[in-house]
């Protein structure tokens, strides 16, 4: 170990070893310690409250939709903040009243679908 | 360089505004009940706007460096846009009410889809431009699905969804393309980028542009939704889809093809030829079969498109003020014609059967003749104002060397009229069948009596629209 080169390398090892011993353990213990209850259901795949493999052409509760659409919107919006925040000191006030409009305009649909009762799961 | 330039997007900012607001009291106060109420105040807001921007004078103003521009062709474009959904709104509200569908909604979402108009009628740049044409059709789309427990309706937004989505999508595609080959989405950029060869890809990107936009004018070979969705569509709303988008639109090509594509008025001048040419032959012609009344003014308008399409493609500025001359004749006859089929029906339930007017000048013979005078303008028949329309742009494409297009046109005009009449013989010469109930409001009966006055008195001087459109059409080509 008295290669210089080889101890820089050090952590990696631990790193290594640390990772197959805790693979290991864990894998070992949910096979020794685990309470067993075997079902099928378990093992099918999950798809939202569907059946996975089924005929696609079924009535499901519009709601999904509205949530869906509702998260793509709000995913946006938080793709637009990244960049802009990490822009934030070279940006102008313009930049900055910019983002504040997109925000209220996202805020005024929200409120309105609030209000309308879009998201009321009963 | 932001403050400086909010004061020319003031119009378009004031019913972003407006919407949003309206939107929110709605919500949160008495919902539905409020309907009317917003009903009327959007439309006395669109009027009194169509006032602001038709008294805003001086040369054109670009704000955002060329994004944005307010000259006197979209001044022209915005007032007629204004005014013409400002009239659907109140002619359709009694009926929307009587079928259930007073949600108030319904005039935030028209005064989104007007913003996006505006936005498409003042664009500079393609992305601009895309913008506006979004916001339009989105709203439209939701207008149109807004009879949610109807099979039609729904059938019909979502064809107009798809399909829309769709010319989006070729538009887009052709805006690549133009981007690809000139560096750069501004109209004036790609202006100054062609000079001697146009390259091949630029050409296609044109073309793919002109489709795009092709569809949104519901210009035959890419009408195939338009009858389905009219017809399908609430009554209201497809009085709306035929007149305030239709300007906006066709404004929009003429924008696109001067301004980005000026220097190359040849390309682009045989490829709208050939889309007014098919649709003024395939709108007349497709008409001739229809036996519901929303169907045949889906195909009129298509014929309609063919002939303002025609102005535009001599690509002169006699061309461009025909085309606008053109367009605000139309927009005020299908005002008239959608306030009369609002008030059709029987039993209480609407009808749109053309068959349901046989006879119809003996129940109502007041407004079987202002329908009358209605049809005769649609058809081009000489005294009424339609005629002039057609004329303005037969004389253009003349003007423009394209007398081919003219003869064409004059053709076809003459094959139109058949299907026009065809109504007017049930009217007054048909075969007694179950009465058609007259029952109409009196904003209908107001609108319906007044467009067909306007159609026979505005012989004697089309009320002054000719110098405006000259301006209008002087300041795109200057």
């Amino acid at each position: 170990m008295d290669n210089p080169l080889l101890r820089e390398y050090l952590p990696i090892l631990i790193l290594l070893a640390l990772a197959i011993g805790l693979g290991i353990v864990l894998i070992l213990a949910a096979a020794i310690i685990a309470v067993r209850n075997p079902d099928p259901e378990k093992l099918s795949a999950y798809e939202c409250g569907f059946n996975a493999f089924d005929d696609a052409r079924m009535k499901f509760d519009v709601r999904f939709y509205l949530v869906s659409i509702l998260f793509i919107i709000f995913d946006l919006e938080v793709a637009f903040l990244f960049p802009w925040a990490v822009a934030f000191g070279e940006i102008s006030m313009m930049g900055f009243w910019s983002m504040m409009i997109f925000l209220s305009v996202l805020t005024v649909g929200f409120a309105y679908e609030w209000k309308k009762g879009a998201l009321e799961w009963a | 360089m932001s403050g400086v330039d909010l004061p020319i997007l003031l119009p378009e900012i004031i019913l972003a505004l407006y919407a949003m607001a309206a939107l929110l009291i709605a919500v949160y106060g008495g919902k539905d009940k409020l309907a009317g109420v917003l009903t009327w105040t959007t439309a006395i807001l669109f009027v009194a706007l169509a006032g602001v921007v038709a008294t805003r004078n001086g040369v054109g103003s670009i704000a955002y460096d060329g994004l944005f521009i307010d000259d006197a062709f979209a001044r022209f474009a915005k007032v007629v846009i204004l005014v013409s959904a400002a009239g659907v709104l109140i002619m359709g509200h009694d009926h929307a009410v009587r079928r259930g569908l007073g949600h108030f909604e319904y005039p935030i979402l028209a005064t989104l889809a007007v913003i996006g108009m505006m936005v498409m009628v003042s664009s500079g740049d393609l992305m601009t431009l895309y913008m506006g044409l979004e916001l339009q059709s989105l709203a439209l789309y939701v207008m149109t699905a807004i009879r949610r427990d109807n099979l039609k309706s729904t059938e019909a937004g979502l064809k107009y969804f798809v399909l829309g989505a769709l010319s989006s999508g070729l538009l887009l595609y052709g805006a690549s393309l133009v981007y690809g080959y000139a560096g750069t989405t501004l109209y004036s950029g790609i202006l100054s980028t062609l000079g001697g060869e146009v390259p091949l890809g630029l050409l296609f990107g044109l073309v793919f542009v002109l489709a795009g936009m092709a569809f949104k004018v519901s210009a035959a070979p890419f009408h195939m939704w338009t009858p389905d969705v009219y017809e399908g569509a609430p009554t209201p709303v497809t009085a709306f889809l035929a007149t305030a988008p239709k300007v906006a639109a066709m404004a929009l090509i003429a924008r696109v093809a001067q301004d980005a594509f000026g220097a190359i008025p040849g390309d682009w001048g045989q490829v709208l030829a050939a889309f007014a040419v098919v649709s003024m032959f395939w709108g007349a012609i497709a008409a001739i079969g229809q036996t519901d009344i929303k169907r045949l003014m889906a195909y009129s308008s298509i014929a309609h498109m063919g002939f303002a399409l025609v102005g535009l493609a001599s690509g002169t500025v006699g061309g461009v003020q025909a085309m606008l001359i053109y367009m605000a004749i139309y927009v005020t006859m299908n005002l008239g014609t959608f306030a009369f089929i609002l008030s059709m029906e029987r039993d209480g339930q609407p009808v749109t059967d053309i068959a349901s007017l046989n006879m119809f000048s003996k129940t109502a013979p007041l407004k079987a003749l202002a329908l009358l005078v209605l049809l005769f303008s649609l058809a081009g028949v000489p005294p009424m104002l339609g005629f002039f329309g057609k004329y303005y742009v037969l004389k253009a494409a003349v003007d423009g060397g394209m007398v081919w297009l003219a003869i064409a046109g004059a053709v076809a005009s003459v094959i139109g009229a058949y299907y026009y009449l065809r109504v007017v013989f049930f009217m007054y010469f048909g075969s007694q069948v179950a009465k058609l109930d007259s029952r109409m409001s009196s904003v209908q009966w107001v609108m319906l009596v007044a467009v067909a006055v306007i159609m026979l008195i505005g012989v004697v001087n089309l009320f002054g629209i000719e110098a405006p459109a000259m301006a209008a059409a002087e300041a795109l080509l200057g």
